[in-house]
């Protein structure tokens, strides 16, 4: 987009450019910049004010690297699980044929399920899969089947899972259908000329294409589940010891005795969410590429 | 491709039913307060404690003044880029990314760390301080949402031709944002105010840290002690989300679309 | 005669209430290279679709040499197929997209790449094998789509409309490369376009359609110098239009901005004292008289186009205005406006087509 010449400079000119731009970079340095390198130093930091490596060696611990371990795997399965569950809901709504009115419905539902996380998500879920749940309890009465009996417990590393997706594919859907938009049909008809079954042309052609924007997107999702605390906090308490919920104890009444602990766990924990969300640009960046 | 259409109908329904039956759950289940029969009691137990009022007054009101501080930050700063500073677009892609990538979690314990009462600015020191800072926390966290909104209706409506003609007229610079890009760019304003009210309304993990009487809160707050309520309760934020994204939708068909050129 | 090569017997397709082809039949032998020209919505992409298998006629059938194909699969017709928006697979460069039809048929890699790389050889592109598509221009990538869709040894091209994205330039000397390579190799070719010039240059037979009709079928010159119909007449090249009275029937003369000629032919309805058109080429038209041309008739200048080695002129006669070129002649000054001008044609040359 080429400079609009901007009318002479007269000396008592208002320099609106630097005017406008300033209340976004002083938002941006008061509340991004500062506080996150704030807590950067003071996981540097020990209490006497000197530089040490003590708060990142103290990270070391079985209870730390265990909440660190639950957080990466449950971020881990509900990415995976949500970024194919949203790829297949997401082909089947833009390539499966299905009526038109039905993608801008479920697009809308979408946006309003990525957002639906926290305490009503997990009331929901209790209300569904709880000990008293609806489906429990159909599933008790009509189908004579315990849930709870043969093992399956809401409150646990798998019901958290099952319930981040609730979030987690619709995020999926909503980010990668401008990729599945992108499939163009005349390459599908062009396979086709040249011999192709469907399932062929997916996975020569398809598939391979949509894979940066998948791998993209997976990362994405990742760091979305890994960040996430109302919704754990509020089904599985204390029960399911993730880094966020450990961090939130530890800001609300210094849980770890130790201040400068609690900045290195949240230095951990931008550290890994920095980490998918560069994987997630450079692979996005790759797929732009191609599709020029 | 008839194999195709029933592969794909299978899929939607299954994906269908889970997103479904656990919001016609939650709705059963607050339904059936009165004990032997379906009722709406839980939602006039709701509606009638004093403490949804209020906090659900405090969020609305936060999120109004979250939306007006966002539109400052972000509008000019995007018009101003776009036409004048290109160079600095890639700065404030990186910012808007921020939000994504620090969690809340720890952007709060950021702030809480920086601006506590023996700080510089000692934000959390009242209760003005701190409702002013959950207001540019909310701001931050809608950041991304509202940079987008704003930047996609301004590319759009290709704001760099817009300005040299009002320029040619001789409109200054208030003239020109004030009467020709806003009204131009308010239906995308507007989508960007919708999803921070969405945003802000349902948030939690900031709220409760700097003990703010939000909404959020009082949702986790009423889970611990009442039964039925919190069902009711998980219902109408739900509805409330819907309308908000809903208007968003409506509103698209409302945004200006120029023929002209876009970048 | 012998068995037609690609025939197509009453072929209908209707969407709903619109009937978007009619009731179509046309054959063409092996190794033709046929156009299908007409307007937008003619149904000549409709048509191409339904040979290559992306839309199921609604009645009728098509049979490419004596097979029934016309309820096959795409992927079974073994036809190759270029688009208009090449369609190359982005994800694949450009030895993997020409050797794609031979990977699916179970070609082995070695035999694949020689065949890739005689297709390279005959596009004028060898060594652009590692090439992306995105690497590449529009013409170039069009001429991998080509190679792509001829690779697999088809029994008949299909061309949609492949020169439309491209620069007026390439245009050209790509549609004379198509051409060379299909007489070449000898393969039936079916080209749709919308560009009577494409069609006229390149084909041997073409197939003029407007509205889900066949107006005209016949090679490039019958079509040009013997329209059928009126919208053939229109439609390919320019043609001028005189508004005529019938003075005589049986004399054959009408009467033009207040002269009579005779004409060879008045069209079927005439009457004396009735209105009819006359239409004729620009190119018959001469300044001044000539010899062989019967008809003299004088007019105003009412406009001059000076494009160079050709002036184009519009010549008003009453109401009527023709339309001629004329060759530039660098010794003399190009006519001007307003000025009176005598030009003439011969009486054989008028056609007759209906009002």
């Amino acid at each position: 987009m080429t400079d609009i010449a901007a009318p002479p400079k007269s000396p008592r000119r208002i320099p609106w450019d630097s005017l406008a731009v300033f209340p976004f970079v002083l938002f941006a340095v008061m509340f991004l910049f500062l506080p996150t390198l704030s807590l950067v130093g003071a996981a540097f930091t020990d209490r006497s004010g000197s530089f040490t490596f003590d708060n990142i060696a103290g990270l070391f611990t079985d209870q730390i690297m265990a909440a660190y371990w639950i957080s990466i795997r449950i971020s881990g399965a509900s990415a995976l699980l949500g970024a194919l569950i949203g790829l297949a809901i997401t082909l089947a709504i833009i390539r499966g044929k299905l009526p038109a009115g039905l993608r801008s419905a479920v697009m809308t539902f979408s946006g309003v399920a990525s957002n639906f996380a926290g305490v009503p998500l997990a009331f929901a879920f209790i209300a569904t899969l709880g000990r008293l749940g609806l489906v429990t309890i159909i599933l008790r009465t009509v189908f004579g089947f315990d849930l709870y009996r043969s093992g399956f417990n809401l409150l646990s590393f798998w019901g958290l899972t099952l319930t981040y997706l609730y979030f987690q594919i619709p995020l999926m859907m909503l980010t990668i259908a401008p990729a599945v938009d992108g499939l163009k049909k005349e390459w599908n008809e062009a396979a086709q000329m040249l011999g192709a079954s469907q399932w062929q042309f997916w996975r020569y052609v398809g598939l391979p294409i949509l894979w940066p924007s998948f791998l993209g997107t997976l990362s994405l999702l990742f760091a979305n589940a890994f960040g996430a605390i109302a919704t754990a906090w509020a089904l599985t308490g204390s029960n399911l010891n993730i880094v966020t919920v450990l961090l939130y104890n530890q800001i609300r009444g210094d849980a770890l005795q130790n201040p400068g602990l609690g900045a290195a766990l949240a230095l951990g924990m931008i550290v890994i969410t920095s980490l998918a969300n560069i994987i997630y640009l450079v692979v996005a960046n790759r797929a732009e590429r191609w599709m020029k | 491709m008839k194999t195709n259409r029933f592969w794909a109908w299978l899929v939607f329904a299954i994906g269908a039913a889970y997103f479904i039956i656990p919001l016609l759950a939650t709705f059963e289940f607050s339904l059936r307060m009165r004990r032997g029969t379906y009722s709406f009691d839980a939602y006039a137990s709701v509606f009638a404690d004093p403490a949804f009022a209020r906090s659900f007054t405090y969020s609305v009101v936060v999120g109004l003044f979250t939306i007006v501080v966002g539109v400052l930050v972000v509008v000019p700063a995007v018009y101003f880029v776009r036409l004048r500073m290109p160079w600095l677009r890639p700065f404030m892609e990186f910012v808007t990314l921020l939000p994504l990538v620090i969690p809340a979690l720890v952007l709060v314990y950021g702030y809480i760390r920086l601006y506590n009462s023996s700080s510089l600015i000692p934000f959390t020191g009242s209760a003005l301080g701190t409702d002013i800072l959950l207001t540019c926390a909310y701001v931050t966290l809608a950041l991304p949402y509202m940079y987008r909104a704003v930047d996609n209706g301004m590319r759009t409506i290709d704001i760099g031709t817009l300005t040299e003609a009002a320029q040619i007229m001789g409109a200054n610079q208030v003239q020109i944002i004030g009467q020709i890009i806003l009204p131009n760019i308010l239906v995308a304003i507007l989508s960007g105010a919708f999803l921070t009210f969405a945003i802000v309304i349902g948030e939690f993990t900031i709220a409760s840290l700097l003990n703010r009487p939000a909404f959020g809160p009082y949702l986790v707050g009423i889970g611990t002690n009442r039964a039925y309520e919190p069902a009711a309760l998980a219902i109408i934020s739900f509805v409330i989300t819907w309308g908000a994204m809903g208007m968003i939708n409506v509103l698209g068909r409302f945004a200006p679309r120029t023929s002209a050129r876009t970048d | 005669m012998t068995q037609d090569f690609l025939s197509v017997q009453n072929l209908t397709k209707s969407f709903g209430n619109n009937t978007v082809v009619k009731g179509i039949s046309f054959g063409f032998g092996k190794g033709e290279f046929i156009s299908l020209l007409g307007p937008s919505g003619c149904g000549k992409t409709t048509i191409l679709r339904m040979i290559a298998g992306f839309e199921r006629p609604t009645s009728g059938t098509i049979s490419i040499d004596g097979q029934d194909i016309t309820h096959l699969k795409p992927n079974q017709r073994q036809l190759g197929m270029v688009f208009q928006a090449y369609a190359l697979f982005p994800n694949l460069n450009v030895g993997d997209n020409i050797g794609f039809g031979l990977k699916i048929a179970g070609m082995p890699a070695e035999q694949r790449r020689a065949r890739v790389n005689e297709m390279l050889k005959l596009i004028g592109l060898s060594g652009f094998e590692k090439r992306y598509p995105y690497e590449m221009s529009g013409g170039q990538q069009q001429r991998v789509a080509l190679a792509r869709a001829i690779a697999p040894r088809p029994r008949m091209l299909l061309l949609d409309e492949p020169l439309s994205a491209l620069d007026a330039k390439i245009r050209v000397s790509l549609r004379e490369e198509i051409r060379a390579i299909q007489l070449d190799l000898g393969i039936t070719t079916v080209f749709v376009t919308h560009d009577q010039e494409e069609a006229l240059s390149i084909s041997d037979r073409i197939v003029v359609m407007n509205a889900g009709n066949i107006e005209q079928l016949g090679a490039p010159h019958e079509i040009y110098n013997k329209p059928a119909t009126r919208f053939v007449a229109t439609f390919v090249g320019q043609l001028n239009t005189i508004e005529a009275k019938v003075v005589d029937v049986a004399a054959k003369t009408v009467a033009i901005a207040g002269q009579t000629i005779q004409v060879y032919q008045l069209p079927a309805n005439a009457s004396a004292g009735t209105d009819t058109v006359l239409t004729l080429r620009p190119e018959v038209l001469s300044i001044g008289a000539r010899d062989g041309n019967d008809i003299t008739l004088t007019g105003t200048i009412a406009d001059v186009t000076f494009l160079g080695s050709v002036i184009r002129l519009r010549v008003a006669l009453g109401q009527t205005i023709l339309s001629l070129d004329t060759f530039n002649d660098q010794r003399t000054a190009p006519p001007t406006r307003g000025q009176p001008v005598t030009i003439s044609f011969a009486s054989k040359d008028l056609l007759a087509l209906e009002a």
